[in-house]
């Protein structure tokens, strides 16, 4: 492989890496700051990618909607506010509901987009999937390398931009409510602090950066369609988080590219070992290689490669099982 | 009234599997998002006893199963327990020693879910399979209302089950150390109760009608590695209904969710059919967040 | 006859770093009632739950009848005759009064019907509630299943936590009238206490926790003399938690 493959190849992962990345970033918003355990990541993301590509996608023979082909920046733009908009929703919902209940509502939600993905043909064009959409500053040059580090940059600069804000967020006497509803929300609540809207706050948030990670997606890969978007993804952002260390912004981007290649590279390995009619084998195959990662961080290194900092620590919380009373 | 007679039959089939669900819900206090691949385990343990044993899945008069897939059924329900308990022993008992949150135990039960579904797609492949191949040959019970003989027994096997599992809990010892420790477990092992036992046979009796359920939903539909998953949202739907706590609030939450999912496809909604149950799920959160038969001490 | 309880410099708590037990000792002796005073805080709860193996002991050890149970698993602790009456949440409130004292004798089912005709001597208020759950009694009935399912496993050692807690002193002086009954049927009591006066009557020691050591220890009667305890337990305190 000569020096200018292995850049485009680079340039290639970490651009899909950093897709992951933001959205870990937006989860950790959500679950590793202020302890929201929300299953429809993958919805989110959805509703960004769907979003951007109606937006800035051509007109379709077969659509009734969409086809507006706008800038691709207003496409971003409007992928993070539907998905705001949608967070509001559910999240009004569903956020007043106990830590597991919210749980099982967000996975119905995910699998709620899923359907409409795949059933309003009229405006996703169903399991035949939105194509040949836009890809920012591709005009520029003729090559496909410069195309693509380009879009890397856009996704650096994007993440960067999150990270920054983020820590701000976090560091502000918001970003202390937030932690303090997760240690402990009774003993935030009795502070005077409105819980409710605290979460909901962190939830928006959290599921708009997902959004503009999904539209970041659509762009660079050109073609989306409802099988991009199954549980797996919410799964797999999961894993990232723990992997990187959840309440911490640079364990969240880190994750992201960490597990990306051990994803990528697992998949790489198994194809070449296993023959190509073997291709679902191999899918399954990586799938059950990440749940054992993950279960694997549960049990040994539930704090991830990077620790939360100064933060009191989880083990505090009382376990279910035993309720002490004093 | 179509639509009642087939919501029932789904219902039938919601209610085994949820009950493992509800039952894992309030004695280990988490939501297990794996009880659809236990039902899947479960549909293809019988489908593997049935290969082993060669006889077919016979029938029963105007049935189109008979001994040999009740007998297969029996054997998958001890491999499914099994199977769960090694799971119980490698992963959620080493947590729960670590006082693990409810949140991880749940996160763990997504992992294994996954798992459990790719192995398999591995194993037996990503595609339907049968039991046998079978014609249903529809009687009309009513007026313009048809049913295939499967179906009723299907009905009666799940009545039968929810019987027994009364029984159980309310006449044997292990049945009332349920009861016991689902309501305090603290307080349960300051009586004697071993809860490490209760929590095995909690998983064991959830297996077993979770495998029952797998194997009729395969009979009179198909084996599918998701055919678990795709149950997962309306078994949550009946348990939340249904009130947690509360095994026969899960049951009218089945019910409740069986009938409302086949009247959606009776309307043409059937692309939403796992949707609608969860819609139902939170409106009925929002306006009773203990559920149907919660909050009843 | 051996100590039927000796607990020696027991160090405990719910985490390692937090003890809430910093070293205390004390014995019961066989067919003895032992009361534990001590302020909030001062960890009279946890010492109990030490013993049944509810808190995990970081260090000393715990006999009962001269065998080690430090780090012995809850239900075969009470298998083995140690019976306990949490302050709180005592009876299973969604179960009828008879499956409740089933429960505390069901490792030992050939016995119940036996031990139940026992208990319903000792709290005769309870016959005929048999079939009644248990959330629907009142606070003094509750008490009494709670005693009851405890002596249903036919324990050597019983121990209570705040048995007077939540109840009027009426039902109070019964429910400490009782204990002798319970002592005087070859039961050792070791008790935890606000009431002092109350439990230190019925006693035949006492022990005083502060801050998670052994404060000091006597014979009740002394006890009930001693102006300190007089001062700090059987003043202002006591007449607050009798009314």
């Amino acid at each position: 492989m000569d020096a200018l493959s292995l850049l485009s190849f680079a340039a290639f992962f970490l651009t899909f890496a950093s897709f992951f990345s933001l959205t870990c970033l937006g989860l950790n918003m959500q679950w590793g700051f202020t302890g929201l355990f929300n299953v429809g990541v993958v919805g989110f993301f959805a509703v960004g990618a769907y979003t951007s590509a109606i937006l800035t996608g051509p007109a379709y023979p077969d659509t009734l909607f969409g086809g507006f082909g706008l800038p691709v920046p207003i496409g971003y733009l409007g992928a993070i506010v539907t998905s705001a908009i949608a967070a509001f929703v559910v999240g009004f919902v569903t956020l007043r509901l106990r830590e597991d209940f919210l749980a099982i509502s967000t996975f119905g939600i995910a699998v709620t987009i899923q359907l409409l993905a795949l059933n309003l043909q009229s405006v996703t064009r169903g399991p035949n999937g939105l194509y040949s959409l836009p890809k920012p500053l591709s005009g520029l040059s003729e090559s496909n390398l410069v195309d693509n580090l380009l879009y890397l940059g856009i996704c650096v600069l994007c993440i960067g931009a999150v990270y920054w804000a983020f820590e701000q967020m976090v560091r502000s006497p918001w970003g202390r409510v937030l932690r303090a509803i997760r240690e402990d929300e009774q003993a935030a609540a009795a502070l005077g602090k409105n819980v409710f809207a605290y979460r909901l706050q962190a939830f928006v948030v959290g599921c708009a950066v997902m959004g503009l990670a999904g539209a970041l997606y659509a762009n660079f890969v050109g073609f989306i369609s409802p099988q991009d978007f199954l549980p797996i993804v919410t799964f797999q952002v999961y894993v990232m988080l723990i992997v990187g260390g959840s309440g911490n912004n640079l364990g969240a981007i880190l994750g992201g590219v960490v597990v990306w290649a051990l994803w990528s590279g697992s998949g790489a390995v198994i194809a070449a070992v296993l023959p190509p009619d073997f291709q679902t084998q191999a899918a399954a195959v990586r799938i059950v290689l990440i749940g054992l990662v993950l279960a694997l961080m549960l049990l040994y290194r539930p704090a991830g490669i990077l620790r939360e900092r100064h933060i009191v620590s989880r083990e505090a919380r009382m376990s279910p099982q035993s309720r002490p009373t004093r | 009234m179509q639509f009642v007679a087939d919501g029932i039959v789904f219902a039938a089939i919601i209610s085994l599997g949820a009950i493992g669900l509800s039952m894992i819900y309030n004695i280990l206090r988490f939501a297990n998002f794996a009880q659809g691949e236990i039902v899947a385990t479960g549909a293809y343990f019988s489908l593997g006893f049935v290969a082993l044993f060669g006889a077919g899945i016979g029938s029963i008069g105007p049935l189109a199963f008979g001994w040999p897939l009740l007998v297969s059924i029996g054997f998958a329900m001890v491999a499914t327990s099994l199977m769960v308990l090694i799971v119980d022993w490698l992963l959620f008992r080493q947590l729960r020693d670590k006082s693990a949150s409810r949140i991880t135990l749940i996160m763990a039960a997504f992992g294994v879910s996954l798992m459990g579904r790719n192995l398999i797609t591995l194993i037996a492949g990503g595609d339907p399979i049968n039991f046998s191949f079978f014609i249903p040959r529809a009687v009309e019970i009513l007026p313009s209302v048809r049913v295939v003989p499967d179906d009723i027994a299907i009905v009666v096997l799940a009545g039968l089950s929810v019987l027994a599992l009364h029984l159980y809990l309310t006449r044997t010892t292990m049945g009332r150390w349920m009861r016991a420790t689902a309501e305090n477990p603290t307080l349960a092992r300051v009586n004697g109760i071993d809860t490490r036992a209760v929590i095995r046979w909690t998983w064991i009796v959830g297996a077993s009608l979770a495998t029952l359920a797998g194997a009729l939903q395969g009979h009179i539909v198909e084996l599918r590695p998701e055919m678990g998953f795709s149950l997962l949202l309306p078994m949550f739907a009946a348990l939340i209904i249904g009130g947690v706590g509360n095994i026969y609030g899960t049951l009218l939450g089945a019910l409740f969710i069986g009938l409302s999912q086949s009247f959606a496809v009776a309307i043409g909604l059937s692309a939403y059919r796992e949707a609608v149950s969860f819609m139902l799920m939170l409106a009925i959160l929002l306006v009773r967040p203990q559920g149907l038969l919660g909050g009843r001490d | 006859m051996p100590a039927v309880l000796d607990i020696q410099s027991i160090v405990a708590g719910y985490t390692p770093s937090l003890p809430i037990l910093r070293g205390v000792s004390l014995t019961v002796q066989d067919g003895e009632i032992v009361t534990v005073l001590g302020p909030n805080g001062a960890g009279k709860s946890t010492l109990i739950k030490a013993v049944i193996g509810l808190v995990p002991i970081a260090e000393g050890r715990a006999l009962f009848l001269d065998r080690d149970i430090t780090g012995s698993p809850t239900h075969q602790l009470v298998r083995e005759g140690i019976a306990y009456v949490p302050q709180t949440e005592n009876v299973f409130a969604r179960l009828s009064v008879d499956e409740n004292l089933a429960l505390g004798a069901d490792f030992d089912r050939q016995e119940i019907a036996a031990r139940r005709e026992r208990v319903l001597a000792l709290f005769p208020d309870l016959a005929g509630l048999g079939r009644r759950r248990a959330g629907r009694l009142s606070g003094g009935q509750r008490q009494m299943v709670a005693f009851g399912r405890a002596l249903m496993s036919a324990p050597k050692l019983l121990m209570l936590d705040e048995p007077s807690a939540g109840l009027s002193p009426k039902l109070t002086q019964a429910v400490f009238g009782q204990l002798r009954r319970i002592r005087d049927a070859g039961i050792t009591i070791l008790i935890v206490e606000q009431n002092a006066r109350a439990a230190l009557q019925v006693s035949d020691r006492g022990y005083v926790l502060a801050e998670g050591r052994e404060h000091m220890q006597g014979d009740a009667a002394d006890l009930l003399d001693s102006p300190e305890i007089g001062a700090l337990y059987l003043g202002d305190r006591s007449r607050l938690a009798q009314q």
